[in-house]
């Protein structure tokens, strides 16, 4: 579904990711860990298309095509989402609007019948169930006023109504109390089918116990350092990112293919 | 440039001798007007000298011979098109200056008066009433636009909210230009008297039938008296190639409320000046607005609220949203006076601009001289924010489309607080109207 192959990307002039290769089947959630400034975020937002942020070399091709050449809401509408650490807020545009606007795009845009406000109202009631959001936020202006749990869940929401083939988690469990944490994965959980994938980017492994990966990546200054399964995440956990960035740690740094 | 100013007052002057004697009134408001026209005469159209008009040029409206409107006879118009349907039953009309009580409809406003205002001077149960108001708060000494409007007063609207009376049904007045011609001027004038303890909510609509040039230059002049409520809603949807002044002037008793919003859309140059003196103890007004300007457009707001006595609020929004290449201005004063104490106010004007040529002066200002208040004032002029962009684009939305969800947003905190649910709708439609013709 995803290839990355040697991905460069900079901001500002400064290289951020120093050649990332990465594979991505259908059904599979990888995990994305490092610590702060190695590069996990620039990654979502690379594959994500913010403007911001310049591919200097490498190539991402998603489904075939070449992802790079696409903008951010062609991607999105080809069914690749990111849920933003930071969502923001739209004020005077209501949830339920947004949230039909969206839907509706990515339906014109598969060749699909758009869905009236009253159509598409029992379906995100429906939707709404996945991450236990009452109707009350669909009213609301998008993110407006929400609590850092609350915006996250409706970051879950907006997955669980557009129904992405890839999923980008960018630190989706940053400021979270362990009770929103639960929602949060649950709601992830239940979109997961054999047809889909999920990227999480994560500093912290408690996220991964809810959400649980088939492939652990870690990233160290703008590269993979380490790779493996859901266990070296536990290691992490119990070690710290020292043990990997280090390098007068044995076994770090330059071991880049582990797995 | 001189000559020609002087050319064209004497055009005024001219039809102003043919209104004496085709509509003679009490030789009250015959020295009014009188007077009045004597200053327009000295003052004329206000000039980039002075520092209120700085962005604001008139030349263009003072060098062309704009002809006053007389009444209409006999010309069969379709007001209804106008009416908001909460108001269907309190709809007055006023065509090109003039009360039209044939278009009008108020058998919602049993306990309300509502008539010409020149009858109401020369009647003997409202003259009193009527004379003690009338251009006192929109003076005309100062102002050379208040005193052409002055001196052209033959007719306009009188409303009278009598003492305890809350009126249920809001108030629509609808001034319409009807002018068939591109060099007619209009002089629309309005006087509301809201007596002790009474409530009301006032629409004040201005448009025109053809998308004509003319000039409308416009007085309302407000009284709120002691506990009187007046919620006002002013939406200025002029054709585009008119030209609009207008002055809107309130004063507030003890315990008085007024909460105004006045949406600027149409013109092709306007001017509104709001004033509100706050001269009794625990008034308060919320003084909101919006002006959305495209293509040439040119749209100037000047607001004075003035804290004359303690224990008094006031709010005040007003957000700008500019494209192609609109220019608009934003001059907001807010006056503390001495021994205004624990006086309450707040000011913001937000300016989105669309288009690298759009252009907004916005000038805050507060004047305080009294210790123990609480004031903050701020102007913003940004543009659309790029990750609030990205975030709609990350969800499959064309940044076309963003944009407009996003200045639509933005024109929402004003719109939002309006609470005629077809006024709003209305509204949404005019600012996504007018986004879709200017992405297109």
């Amino acid at each position: 579904m995803l290839e990355i192959r040697n991905l460069h990307a900079a901001i500002g002039g400064n290289e951020i990711l120093k050649g990332i290769n990465l594979t991505v089947r259908k059904g599979e959630i990888h995990a994305i860990m490092g610590p702060n400034g190695s590069g996990k975020s620039t990654l979502a937002k690379v594959l994500a298309g913010h403007p911001q942020y310049e591919v200097t070399a490498g190539e991402v091709i998603y489904e075939g095509k070449n992802l790079l050449e696409l903008s951010p809401d062609e991607r999105a509408r080809e069914g690749v989402f990111m849920a933003f650490q930071y969502p923001i807020e739209v004020p005077g545009v209501s949830n339920a609007q947004f949230l039909r606007l969206a839907y509706n795009e990515k339906r014109k845009h598969l060749g699909e019948e758009e869905l009236d406000p009253l159509e598409f109202k029992d379906l995100l009631k429906e939707r709404a169930k996945v991450v236990d959001m009452d109707a009350s936020f669909m009213t609301r202006s998008v993110n407006e006023g929400f609590s850092g749990g609350e915006k996250k869940r409706n970051e879950i929401l907006q997955m669980a109504v557009l129904e992405p083939k890839l999923a980008v988690l960018d630190e989706t469990d940053s400021g979270l109390d362990i009770d929103a944490l639960r929602v949060v994965a649950g709601g992830v959980n239940q979109l997961l089918t054999p047809d889909n994938a999920i990227i999480v980017v994560t500093h912290y492994q408690r996220l991964l116990n809810y959400i649980v990966p088939d492939y652990v990546h870690v990233l160290a200054g703008g590269r993979i350092a380490r790779e493996g399964g859901k266990e070296l995440a536990l290691e992490l956990e119990s070690k710290g990112y020292d043990w990997i960035t280090n390098p007068n740690v044995a076994g770090s740094a330059n071991l880049n293919a582990a797995s | 440039m001189v000559t020609e100013i002087a050319r064209t007052e004497n055009g005024y002057q001219a039809a102003f001798r043919a209104v004496r004697e085709s509509s003679p009134t009490v030789p009250w408001l015959e020295l009014v007007r009188g007077s009045a026209m004597e200053r327009f005469e000295q003052l004329g159209f206000p000039a980039v000298h002075n520092e209120e008009w700085k962005y604001t040029n008139l030349a263009s409206l003072a060098k062309q011979e704009f002809v006053p409107a007389t009444r209409p006879a006999g010309v069969v118009i379709d007001a209804e098109r106008f009416v908001f349907p909460e108001t269907a039953t309190a709809h007055l009309v006023v065509v090109n200056g003039f009360f039209s009580e044939e278009l009008s409809v108020t058998t919602g406003l049993e306990n309300v008066v509502a008539i010409d205002l020149l009858s109401a001077v020369a009647d003997a149960r409202y003259n009193k009433v009527a004379r003690s108001y009338l251009a006192r708060n929109a003076g005309y000494h100062n102002n050379g636009l208040a005193a052409l409007n002055t001196a052209f007063l033959q007719s306009g609207l009188f409303l009278w909210i009598p003492r305890n009376v809350k009126v249920e049904t809001p108030i629509q007045v609808t001034f319409l230009t009807d002018a068939g011609r591109s060099d007619s001027a209009a002089f629309p004038r309005l006087l509301v008297v809201a007596e002790e303890n009474s409530s009301a909510t006032l629409i004040e609509n201005y448009v025109s039938t053809h998308d004509w040039q003319y000039f409308t230059n416009a007085v309302t002049e407000i009284v709120i008296k002691d506990g009187a409520r007046l919620e006002h809603y002013r939406l200025q949807r002029e054709s585009s190639k008119a030209f609009h002044t207008s002055i809107t002037s309130a004063e507030l008793g003890r315990n008085g409320s007024y909460d105004t919003t006045s949406i600027n859309v149409g013109g092709r140059l306007s001017r509104h000046d709001i004033a509100v003196v706050l001269d009794h103890e625990g008034a308060e007004c919320w003084v909101d607005g919006l002006y959305l300007a495209g293509s040439d457009q040119h749209t100037d707001t000047h607001s004075v609220i003035d804290h004359q006595q303690p224990h008094c609020n006031s709010h005040q929004l007003y957000k700008g949203i500019l494209d192609g290449n609109a220019r608009a201005v934003f001059n907001g004063k807010i006056f503390v006076r001495e021994g205004a104490q624990k006086t309450d106010a707040m000011q913001t004007n937000k300016n989105l601009l669309l288009s690298p040529q759009a252009r907004v002066d916005t000038k805050p200002q507060l004047e305080i001289y009294a210790d123990d208040v609480k004031c903050a004032h701020g102007a913003a002029v940004g543009q659309i924010d790029q990750e609030e962009l990205f975030y709609l684009q990350a969800r499959g939305i064309n940044p076309e489309l963003g944009r407009s969800l996003l200045t639509y947003g933005f024109a929402e905190e004003v719109i939002e607080k309006i609470k005629i649910d077809s006024i709003r709708a209305q509204l949404d439609e005019v600012v996504l109207r007018q986004l879709n013709t200017q992405l297109e």
